[in-house]
């Protein structure tokens, strides 16, 4: 759940104390619905550098949002230098336009501002939250242009945040979910770079160099290919300048290579790996489909059916309800710009791991065998449309949508159109739609602690 | 991975409601129903979108020995059926009108929430109020739910080092509060727990007169007041058990303890006793503390990360946290991990030194700026959401502070003097009231997670 984020000033320690009910698993599935309401007016242009630039007014509040995102995700690493993309992502930010990484934290926490990396398969990139008063704004976007354009990746920095990594890396290598995500994604993807681990190897990340952090850079954070997302308290025109600011110093086009295709697995694997903790991680999929699939607005409501609606859902009612096997349970796809995977999974009692995989594989079997019924389907459309407000009723949501429709190329009407989208979509196109994406017997299933 | 994005999140800090100017929020406004339940309405007409939350005063604080857990337990079967509303059918009707729904438990509280197209207010009050009072809690209901509850323990902290380690610190640092065993529970408590254990806390606690309903979105107060008085109004207020202080006596010299479990890197948890806001026109110190772990760790320029990780690089991570606003004793705390090659004896003779500074030679107008300045930025930022609106209302109201406390609060965090904060380290950063935790990393035994298995085949 997005809102997650309350403390009064509580820089958080991760304490464990407040517990939750059940988990909202639905970060990547709330990517998949780009909702719609009347009255969000986006705009878009093309910058004078040559980036795209997507753009809501929004005077309710003092206060201005913008990320810059690029196609330089994890799919852009190379095997042999796997973890690069990550660490350029990250360490823009501690060094750049002559500032070090003291003085750009010091500029953003004098004015209040908010800033930090994000990155995934696909997309690398950063975010700012400013006040939009003029002294807090321009000292905010100064810094945002700077990290974003002219990054010095110190030499001294670059080792130290290597060694962080590499201990993160050591550490990763001892914790179940994480085991499990690498060894899945390795699975389904094989040589394809959806396939690296996106925060690299021990191996990798202990070779990279200076050298091969600029020449990533060079080549991926062009301005021909970069997205600005901006919304708040700022006019049109103002907004123009803004994306000028952060990208116009950008290199005109970095080169990317065409990736390779995305193969469909051909027959089933299973990966049993050890583990002392008293769960069993079961994670269970396959590539699954690309942003601009024909078939996406059919399997997003299909999946809300099968395991993403929570309590509505398939999976989560046999596993969790009727049996008590696991707390959360869970499905989805994760569309990419190349098909992004589908995934089914649960934590569960050692013990009790064959039985839950049971009940998890006949669940997904049955349900693409029969197709949803019509309450089921009911109940899915009515919660998409009638909770369609939900889903834009702040800016950093908005925020996050401006960000996927610019970088996936989605058409501005998108939002507008979704309900109607949802709305059309049939109990046989569901199933039609599953059957063709989603092949229970040619799946990779994973289970780190699995039973001896 | 925890790395640079972690800094972002640890700016979120410092919210609150108010601000001055032409974009000045409503101001929450307040009802009692003779029943004693308290309705806070803050309207927000930014989208049309509503929260309701419905905050017991009951957490696992109230909880008794040998049944800990229970608060969270209940959470739980507060979703399998009333005598009108069947087992499931509460979230099937919030989903079926497109909300979001979930709920919470803490030391201090437990709430239920649920997010709505603001039409469909008055569904979730009506079946909020048929859950304060008509609950099934039926013996075959329990017997699943409870193995819910036990996997998640597992899943949250059982299979979780660092879960680990702060359920071990609590344990160690309070020795009659109740602050001493987890939210969740003791695994053997779960074990043993009954349905009927399930009832004797709800028949306890579950009562409009220990509860306060906050609503905040794109409502009409007078409107919300009425459907709460419609849904709410006839239940029948309880007579609630008188509340022993439950006092933690003083602490008289520092306490270690050390957690083993499968890990790579070691990790070390300091906290120290502190007090927490309990008269908030009275208190200065909770602010200065507040302020004291904003200048160790509220951005990438604070004190911890720039002499732990970034200059001696004795760390990794760094962190420091504090709450003021609980009903508990307080905690000051730091938690750090340290760097290969380093062991958290070292790691904590660095954090010690850091504090000696401190307490020596103080901190400069420009750092407490610096944190004041996120705070008043952060007061802006926040009413990006309604749900933090409200979420800060439940939490002010269910650690006894009215909600007026909340804009009190952002004031008194203003006027922090750096001589206070120097003076709050001085009092509070001290041996006699320490509690550290480490953990010991164990190798995964010979079990080694396989390396990449042969044959690993990819299909095409």
């Amino acid at each position: 759940m997005a809102d997650n984020h309350y403390g009064a000033l509580k820089m958080q320690i991760k304490k464990p104390s407040q517990i939750f009910h059940w988990l909202f698993l639905l970060t990547a599935l709330s990517l998949l619905a780009l909702p719609a309401q009347a009255g969000v007016k986006i705009q878009s242009w093309k910058a004078k550098s040559g980036a795209k630039v997507l753009f809501v007014e929004n005077r309710d509040l003092p206060m201005l949002d913008v990320a810059v995102h690029f196609d330089a995700g994890s799919r852009r690493d190379a095997p042999e230098r796997a973890g690069r993309a990550d660490l350029v992502a990250g360490i823009l930010q501690l060094g750049a336009g002559g500032l070090n990484e003291e003085t750009i934290a010091k500029r953003l926490a004098d004015v209040g501002a908010q800033m930090g990396p994000s990155f995934d398969r696909d997309r690398a990139g950063y975010s700012l939250r400013t006040l939009s008063s003029k002294r807090e704004r321009e000292q905010a976007l100064d810094i945002l242009a700077k990290v974003v354009q002219s990054p010095d990746f110190p030499e001294a920095v670059l080792q130290r945040e290597k060694t962080r990594t590499l201990a993160a890396l050591r550490e990763a290598e001892t914790k179940p979910a994480a085991i499990a995500d690498k060894a899945f994604y390795k699975a389904l993807y094989g040589a394809h770079p959806y396939g690296l681990p996106s925060g690299g190897e021990i191996e990798t990340v202990a070779k990279l160099t200076r050298e091969d952090l600029l020449r990533f850079y060079d080549n991926h954070y062009g301005a021909a290919r970069a997205v600005v997302a901006i919304i708040g308290d700022v006019s049109r025109a103002e907004a123009e300048a803004i994306a000028e600011q952060v990208t116009g110093k950008l290199a005109e086009q970095g080169t990317c290579e065409e990736l390779p295709k995305v193969e469909a697995l051909t027959k089933p694997q299973v990966q049993r790996i050890a583990h002392p903790a008293t769960q069993t991680h079961i994670t269970i999929g396959a590539p699954g489909i690309a942003r601009g699939d024909p078939d996406y607005f059919a399997l997003y409501v299909g999946n809300y059916i099968l395991g993403g609606g929570g309590f509505d859902s398939r999976i989560l009612n046999e596993i969790r309800q009727k049996r008590g096997l696991a707390y959360s349970a869970y499905s989805y796809f994760i569309p990419l710009q190349q098909p992004g995977p589908f995934q089914l999974g649960m934590q569960t009692k050692k013990q009790d791991a064959d039985v839950a995989l049971q009940v998890a594989q006949e669940t997904l079997q049955k349900y693409i065998q029969q197709g949803p019924s019509a309450a089921e389907l009911k109940q899915a459309k009515n919660n998409i449309i009638l909770g369609f407000p939900l889903r834009i009723d702040n800016n950093r949501k908005l925020l996050e949508y401006l960000g996927v429709i610019g970088f996936y190329n989605l058409p501005l009407s998108y939002l507008d159109d979704f309900p109607r989208q949802i709305e059309k979509v049939s109990a046989r196109a569901i199933q039609d739609a599953f059957k063709r994406h989603v092949h229970p017997d040619k799946m990779v299933t994973v289970m780190v602690g699995a039973p001896e | 991975m925890r790395k640079a994005t972690e800094l972002f999140s640890l700016a979120l800090i410092a919210l609150s409601l108010t601000i001055g100017t032409a974009w000045a929020a409503n101001q929450p406004q307040q009802k009692i129903l003779a029943n004693g339940l308290k309705v806070i309405v803050k309207e927000d007409h930014r989208a049309p979108v509503v929260v309701s939350q419905v905050w017991y005063r009951a957490g696992s604080m109230d909880e008794r020995n040998g049944s800990t857990g229970v608060a969270h337990v209940l959470e739980h079967m507060m979703f399998k059926g009333t005598r009108a509303v069947p087992s499931g059918n509460f979230s099937k009707q919030i989903a079926a009108a497109g909300g979001r729904e979930n709920a919470f438990t803490n030391r201090d509280h437990t709430a239920y929430f649920q997010t709505l197209e603001r039409s469909k207010l008055e569904l979730a009050l009506k079946l909020e109020a048929d859950r304060m009072h008509n609950l099934v809690l039926s013996k075959a209901e329990f017997e699943k739910e409870i193995e819910v509850v036990r996997n998640e323990r597992r899943w949250r902290t059982e299979d979780q080092p660092h879960g680990k380690v702060y359920e071990q610190f609590n344990a160690t640092a309070f020795q009659s509060h109740p602050y001493q065993w987890p939210v969740i529970g003791w695994m053997n408590d779960l074990e043993n727990m009954r349905a009927e254990d399930a009832r004797a806390w709800y028949d306890t606690w579950y009562a409009p007169n220990n509860a306060v309903l906050v609503v905040a979105g794109d409502v009409q107060a007078a409107q919300v007041f009425k459907l709460a008085q419609k849904y709410f109004g006839p239940l029948k207020a309880k007579k609630l058990l008188p509340r022993k202080p439950q006092e933690e006596p003083a602490q008289q010299g520092i306490k270690r303890v050390v957690v083993k479990a499968p890990a790579k890197l070691p990790y070390l948890l300091m906290g120290w006793k502190a007090p927490v806001v309990r008269d908030i026109d009275k208190d200065s110190e909770p602010f200065a503390l507040e302020m004291l772990s904003g200048v160790l760790s509220a951005n990438a320029a604070a004190r911890l990360p720039t002499a732990l990780v970034r200059e001696s690089q004795i760390a990794v991570d760094a962190d420091s946290g504090y709450d003021s606003v609980q009903r508990g004793p307080g905690m000051f705390l730091i938690d750090a991990t340290p760097s290969e090659g380093k062991n958290v004896a070292e790691l904590e003779m660095a954090i010690r030194a850091e504090i000696e500074k401190l307490k020596r030679d103080g901190i400069s107008e420009e750092e407490l700026n610096r944190i004041k300045a996120q705070v008043i930025a952060a007061q802006v930022y926040q009413r990006d959401s309604v749900f933090y609106q409200a979420m800060q209302i439940g939490e002010m109201e269910s650690a006894g502070l009215h909600y007026a406390a909340i804009d009190k609060r952002i004031e008194k965090l203003k006027a922090v003097t750096v001589e206070q904060v120097r003076a709050a380290a001085k009092k509070y950063l001290i041996d006699d009231t320490l509690t550290v935790a480490t953990l010991d990393p164990q190798p995964l035994d010979d079990k080694k997670p396989a390396a990449a298995p042969k044959g690993l085949h990819h299909g095409g």
